[in-house]
């Protein structure tokens, strides 16, 4: 097969074709080795300070549920929550397309606002950059964030025995954000779950729970986030399909486009590994937080067997998790 | 045998082989639209794609099937205008939103979507729509059920496709379960559908029942859809197709009759005409006329994965490879 | 081989349309069915009716697919 010479849309999706462009492009040119880019990082020299970086290009700007503004302050902070850190302070650098409606750009800014106060941040710095008509689809935004570490996730803690959490119902993010596409005449109620998972955090940790790994499940689904993990690790992951939340009209909605629920992206959803000893109190603080009341137990960390990630069936069959192409083409025939 | 796509998929999502007993083996024949289309049907749509002007319409699961140099996701990627759709209504629409481009539909798949492909051509002609065109690569799955069955086969019986049952009707098969003692049952998709048409299947075999039926009795009716099938017929003639790995097949393809012509790509874009184009290495066709099963394919997990594949059975989320290796 | 799902016909204009399930739209296509009429459940394949189903074979089929069993009552318009 010949080699991939050019970036393809599938680099950005989240799943294998993204980390092999991370691993074999970025870092081999950075010069740095193996442990990667993760999405949120220690300083070095800086004991306790926690920073990560997000880009937000989601198509259409406006969607059931949020907007490019409040989804870009939503997910910066998440990538911080989910290292175990309180977010703190976030920066907030915009790519106007020139002809862009000044009051369109306010009010994605002022949502963008609204997130940060419901997550006790501040927008502390920013940047504006102004490219010409057709050099930038709209507006792009980027951010940076930086929070205090409160607790860990580390994967090589991940034991047998371990339960899989999650705070609610999946795929909700993609199905939404789809629908408002152009070309796609497909009209749902269902809204994106853009959220904090902050206070699902903070819950945990304010209830004496000592996660093994958190994670939050955005492009690629659940599928990729535990297929993920569960390769960086030496134990297996099985789900259980059976205790998967969706929502019926998600689902439903899969069905109409072909897709698969473990695969369509979220932005709201924590993906908790905790010590068996520990699962009830982590289940109980994530249903007491607002949000949270479909939380659900969804797995199991096992001894590690010929694949890393694995599924039972709601038919009691076992299938393979594995990490998604990138592009998750959606199935007609 | 199952020669749908659907169910090698949901066989695969649903674990439902590790389900079944040692003695029930279940083989997937060539029933994945995508993984059948021949290589050289593959290059043409891939040459339609790179004309300048052009908006190539398809499902998804064809944009990633390898080329001998490129594919249409590559070909996107140098600037070719592909977009993926979900219907042949959508490929219609964009020609009618955007009247200055050329717009090609690669029509891909067996007698559940044909129906709904005569029905765009149609609305195309009766709108006067001239920038609009399909590549017409259908399929008809009872001679392909023949070819396999001609080639001295273990097949003692098949499921046969729910959807595609809904338009041809359960008697479509009665032909194949006399001639070669293996009735078929039309069978549902969910895995207790999968689960009770291999039961229902098993059934017949052992007290040699040699016909056709249904158990996917909530939507296929006697007869299948006639309205379907005629505006079918209205807009495709019956021909010979070539398909991946079973080579011709006569009576299996479908071409748009000459009164159609103008919304005939191949003919519109004056496509070259081209021998047989062969993938290297590539051994799909052993694994769609079930000769061997996924695993046994030497480049199975190696040289062919779902993320470099070296063939269609890897790349089709329905492909008999991917569901393998997928779903294990 | 194909996807198709039971959904509810909500709108009518001329052979196109709308069917609905579990509150999700989408624009669909009656040329290959004989009288569609607003309730109607019918198996859609890539934009087009295909069938017409009784209400209780499409809700047979529904409750096949797991997490439809909570919402099932909740099916027919948006």
């Amino acid at each position: 097969m010949k080699d991939i010479d050019r970036i393809l849309l599938a680099h950005g999706g989240g799943g294998a074709l993204t980390r092999e462009l991370i691993a074999e492009v970025l870092l081999a040119s950075l010069g740095r080795n193996a442990d990667g880019l993760p999405d949120a990082a220690a300083v070095p020299g800086v004991e306790g300070l926690v920073f990560t970086t997000d880009s937000f290009v989601v198509k259409p700007l406006f969607f059931r549920g949020g907007d490019i503004g409040s989804l870009s302050v939503h997910g910066t902070v998440n990538d911080l929550a989910v290292s175990g850190a309180k977010p703190v302070a976030l920066s907030m650098g915009l790519i106007i397309e020139e002809g862009f409606a000044i009051d369109t750009l306010a009010r994605i800014v002022r949502s963008a606002a609204t997130a940060a106060e419901l997550s006790e941040v501040q927008i502390v710095t920013g940047d504006t950059k102004v490219v010409a008509r057709g050099e930038a689809d709209q507006l792009f935004i980027n951010t940076a964030g930086v929070g205090i570490r409160q607790t860990t996730s580390d994967p090589k803690s991940l034991k047998p025995g371990d339960v899989v959490l999650i705070n609610g119902p999946i795929a909700e993010h993609g199905i939404a954000v789809m629908s408002e596409r152009e070309g796609i005449a497909f009209d749902t109620r269902v809204r994106s779950d853009a959220s904090p998972v902050w206070p699902f955090v903070k819950a945990l940790i304010d209830a004496g729970v000592e996660p093994r790994v958190m994670r939050d499940p955005t492009r690629g689904g659940l599928a990729a986030c535990c297929a993920e993990l569960a390769g960086d690790s030496d134990v297996t992951i099985e789900l259980d399909e059976n205790a998967i939340p969706v929502r019926p009209e998600t689902r439903a909605a899969c069905e109409m486009l072909g897709l698969d629920p473990l695969t369509v992206a979220n932005e709201g959803k924590l993906v908790l590994f905790v010590s068996e000893g520990q699962a009830d109190l982590a289940l109980d603080s994530l249903r007491k937080t607002a949000g949270g009341e479909r939380s659900s137990a969804i797995g199991r960390v096992v001894p590690r067997k010929r694949v890393p990630c694995v599924m039972r069936t709601r038919f009691g069959g076992e299938r393979i998790l594995e990490m998604p192409y990138g592009e998750e083409l959606p199935r007609i025939c | 045998m199952e020669v749908c796509g659907t169910h090698t998929h949901a066989i695969g999502k649903g674990g439902l082989r590790s389900l079944l007993p040692q003695s029930v083996e279940l083989v997937s024949g060539p029933g994945c639209p995508v993984c059948v289309t021949s290589q050289r049907d593959i290059e043409r749509i891939l040459l339609l794609a790179r004309q300048p002007g052009v908006v190539l319409c398809s499902f998804g699961d064809m944009i990633r099937v390898p080329g001998l140099e490129t594919s249409l996701v590559e070909e996107r990627s140098q600037g070719a205008d592909v977009r993926i759709v979900y219907s042949p209504l959508d490929a219609l629409d964009l020609a009618v939103r955007e009247p200055g481009r050329e717009v090609v539909f690669a029509a891909v798949g067996f007698e559940t979507t044909a129906p709904g492909v005569a029905s765009v051509v149609l609305q195309a002609r009766e709108r006067g729509i001239s920038n609009f065109s399909v590549y017409a690569s259908h399929k008809l799955i009872v001679p392909a059920m023949k070819a396999v069955l001609e080639g001295a086969s273990r097949i003692e019986g098949f499921i046969t496709p729910g959807h595609v049952s809904v338009i041809i009707g359960p008697e479509a098969y009665e032909e194949v379960a006399r001639q070669y003692r293996a009735p078929c049952v039309a069978t549902g998709f969910e895995p207790s559908d999968v689960l009770e048409g291999i039961a229902m299947l098993l059934e017949c075999i052992a007290e040699k029942r040699i016909s056709s039926f249904v158990q996917y009795t909530r939507v296929v009716k006697p007869g299948g859809n006639k309205r379907a099938w005629d505006m079918l017929m209205r807009v495709f003639n019956v021909s010979g197709a070539e398909w991946r790995g079973l080579g011709e097949i006569p009576g299996s393809g479908l071409v748009l009759k000459e009164e159609f012509a103008s919304f005939d790509a191949a003919h519109k874009h004056e496509l070259p005409d081209m021998g047989p184009v062969q993938l290297p290495k590539c051994r799909c066709g052993d694994v769609l006329k079930g000769i061997i099963h996924p695993p046994e394919c030497p480049f199975f997990g190696n040289e062919c994965t779902p993320r470099s594949p070296l063939g269609p059975c890897m790349v089709s989320s329905e492909g008999s490879c991917a569901a393998r290796y997928k779903y294990g | 081989m194909c996807l198709a799902i039971p959904a509810q016909i909500t709108e009518i204009e001329g052979a196109r349309g709308k069917v609905a399930l579990a509150g999700n739209v989408r624009e669909a296509d009656f040329s290959l069915i004989d009288e569609p009429a607003v309730g109607d459940w019918v198996l859609v394949h890539a934009g087009f009716a295909i069938e017409k189903l009784e209400p209780e074979d499409a809700r047979e089929t529904l409750a096949l697919f797991s997490e439809m069993q909570e919402g099932i009552g909740d099916f027919g318009a948006p």
